[in-house]
């Protein structure tokens, strides 16, 4: 290209703004557009079912409280995480999650399938004060969860956004949303998701889950 | 006799303003953060002023707040300058202002108050978004026709990052924050599990790209040369820089997800435009250090030129490390550790706030009225008090970080995880001490400056500054591509 076609574009501010407007397009266009299309391959893994009312909004108080700075949901395969947090996470396993988890920092564990390692006691023990049962954690307290109660309302409101975005809950399942809450507090709510975390959506046949979790970082 | 033309600088003086004191605010947040991590007694048990809740709020202060004030104050400033013209749309730059301002308090009032997207760096909920939608248009707006009725043909190269940055931000805001609301409360974005994971990532990544790093390097590239007094090194070679920056750097926003369930290819392909990405980086680093060649005796009298040297070192080694943390066996090491942090803070406190803290003392005693700022000595000070924080922050961090990558992977001969994840965090806690200090430093600095800049602003407070006029320029054959001094 002479310069002169060059100067033209340095001159003419509207020439300017739509090839940059062009050049920045591409990259984000070429990326995500094929993950578009993919994700309508991408299947919920056998037996993943979209959360339940009480892990619905046990997830929502998850994104509320922020846990996500801290902790990521998403197990990398490398083979110094499988040993440490078990199967490698899979995109099957996130498709229902809205907005996505994985997190990007680890102050504290990763929790993709901390589901059934540490009992409901140890959990609700653990949110009120970690140090009681870590004594060196550095987590912050979240003794408000267990005086909140969570709102049937509100969970059936959520359900019917999410079925419009392709979740498919059924009528049924929207109807019988404030039933499975009755009486829950925020903390109930929560602890019911973590223990579902990788125990609900792992991989496996559910007979298998049973079992400990893959640590072999699937086949090489 | 026509009247005089003259720049209209109260919207700078407001942005400028605002920008000292939401750097107060930002990197107060971020001191009490780091606090928290050190000792968690100080998370009180109150709901907003958590780690977790109140995190945002540095992220946005700082970013959004701080530096998107400075940088819509410079570009309202380099515009005019760079095109021998008034603002255009005069009552809507200062829309911009106000709403802007809005929109930060809201947003650091809501976010602490649980209403999360939960998408970093844009937590904000919906109808917050709508409106920083507006204002962004709102600022795009004035920019361009300002741009348009130039006087100058040509147009310099800092108008074009900051186009940039204003055309960029205004697609990755609108894209990633996509969103079904349930209430004013809480939304649900249309994308979910990886293909929401690699558009947040998009837009993340991105947003250090245009946010944090093409508009300040337009405000490098005005700011380096006034300062160097000296043109530009290359001007041909900042062209090439900016076509290379801006396509290249949308393909990097994978390198945030290696190793997790998004394609692979996709990894890939993030990794290798990292890697090219070093080019234009350094590119424009090279070209801003260069500009000095011939007046670094400047150094020695000018601490605003020594921020801006300072900043282009950071910005160099910032990106290098970057490009690093983008190869897959460094990333396996490096990310969900510290590291992570240590770089975000090499890029941010050492390029980002050192170019904005050596442009805005370039530009304050001009857009305030004064011959310079009021201390000299005050500016030394702050140097030395950011540089100091900056260097212990970021060394507390790297050390944090590769110690957690290490301890993350280490494995006994029989194949058995040699440490338990509490192991590495009792291992990097004294680092998160001498991180807070290092961040106290930083926050005293702050402090200096917006003392120097109140005094500096005594004449704007009375107010009896003139306006300055706007020059004649030459006759249009005579206007070369080589960048016009700017006056004023």
């Amino acid at each position: 290209m002479a310069y002169r076609h060059f100067e033209f574009i340095e001159k003419h501010v509207w020439t300017l703004g739509i090839l940059t407007a062009i050049m920045v397009s591409i990259g984000g266009l070429a990326e995500i557009t094929p993950l578009f299309i993919e994700a309508n391959k991408v299947q919920p893994a056998e037996g993943v079912k979209p959360y339940d009312p009480l892990r619905l909004a046990g997830r929502d108080i998850y994104v509320r409280e922020g846990c996500y700075l801290c902790h990521s949901q998403m197990i990398r395969a490398l083979r110094f995480e499988t040993e440490r947090y078990g199967h490698y996470s899979t995109a099957s396993e996130s498709v229902y999650d809205r907005p996505f988890q994985w997190g990007s920092k680890r102050t504290g564990p990763d929790l993709a399938r901390v589901g059934g390692k540490y009992s409901d006691l140890w959990q609700r023990l653990h949110l009120m004060n970690p140090r009681q049962v870590v004594p060196q954690s550095n987590m912050p307290d979240y003794p408000w969860l267990s005086l909140a109660l969570i709102d049937g309302k509100d969970i059936q409101a959520r359900m019917r956004v999410l079925r419009m975005l392709g979740d498919p809950y059924t009528d049924a399942d929207i109807k019988a949303a404030p039933k499975a809450v009755a009486g829950k507090t925020e903390m109930d709510a929560l602890v019911a998701y973590l223990q579902g975390l990788g125990i609900d959506n792992e991989p496996q046949k559910p007979a298998a889950a049973q079992a400990a979790p893959a640590s072999d970082g699937g086949a090489p | 006799m026509t009247t005089i033309e003259t720049y209209d600088d109260k919207v700078v003086r407001l942005f400028l303003f605002a920008s000292a004191v939401w750097g107060i605010i930002g990197m107060l947040v971020g001191m009490y953060l780091a606090a928290e991590l050190a000792w968690p007694f100080w998370n009180l048990d109150i709901p907003f002023l958590t780690f977790s809740k109140l995190r945002p709020d540095h992220t946005f202060g700082v970013i959004f707040a701080f530096g998107g004030s400075a940088l819509m104050g410079t570009c309202y400033y380099v515009v005019q300058r760079t095109g021998h013209t008034r603002l255009a749309l005069p009552r809507l730059a200062e829309f911009t202002f106000w709403g802007w301002q809005l929109i930060c308090v809201l947003a650091m009032v809501t976010m602490p108050l649980g209403m999360t997207q939960s998408k970093e760096y844009a937590e904000p909920e919906w109808w917050i978004d709508i409106f920083i939608a507006v204002v962004w248009v709102s600022f795009g707006a004035v920019f361009f026709a300002t741009l348009a009725r130039r006087r100058i043909r040509h147009i310099y190269v800092a108008n074009w990052y900051y186009g940039a940055f204003i055309i960029a931000v205004g697609l990755l805001h609108i894209v990633n924050n996509i969103a079904i609301p349930v209430s004013m409360t809480k939304s649900y974005p249309i994308y979910s599990g990886a293909v929401d994971a690699m558009v947040q990532w998009w837009y993340g990544h991105n947003a250090v790209a245009f946010f944090l790093t093409a508009g300040f390097l337009g405000m490098m590239y005005y700011f380096v040369p006034r300062q160097a007094q000296q043109p530009l090194w290359s001007y041909r070679f900042s062209i090439v820089n900016f076509w290379a920056l801006i396509s290249v750097y949308m393909w990097a926003g994978s390198h945030h997800l290696m190793y997790t369930a998004l394609p692979d290819w996709v990894q890939s392909v993030g990794m290798a435009f990292s890697l090219v990405l070093l080019m234009p980086s350094w590119g424009s680093a090279a070209n801003g250090l260069f500009t000095f060649n011939g007046s670094w005796h400047r150094l020695k009298d000018d601490p605003a030129a020594k921020f801006m040297v300072m900043a282009l070192v950071f910005y160099a080694a910032a990106t290098f490390e970057g490009s690093m943390m983008a190869i897959k066996t460094v990333n396996s090491l490096s990310h969900y550790t510290d590291w992570t942090i240590a770089h975000v803070h090499s890029g941010s406190l050492g390029w980002v706030a050192m170019i904005t803290i050596g442009s805005l003392y370039a530009m304050a005693p001009r857009a305030l009225g004064r011959p310079a700022m009021y201390s000299r000595r005050g500016m030394e000070v702050h140097f030395w008090l950011h540089l100091t924080g900056t260097l212990l922050y970021v060394i507390a961090m790297w050390t944090a970080g590769v110690t957690e990558g290490m301890m993350w992977r280490a494995t006994n001969p029989d194949g058995a995880l040699t440490y338990s994840f509490l192991d590495s965090l009792i291992a990097i806690k004294p680092l998160y001490m001498f991180r807070w200090f290092g961040g106290v430093l930083i926050w005293l600095g702050m402090w200096v400056m917006a003392w120097n800049l109140w005094y500096t602003a005594a004449d704007a407070r009375k107010p009896i500054i003139s306006p300055i006029p706007v020059p004649i320029p030459e006759p249009e054959p005579k206007q070369t591509p080589a960048p016009l001094p700017a006056q004023g």
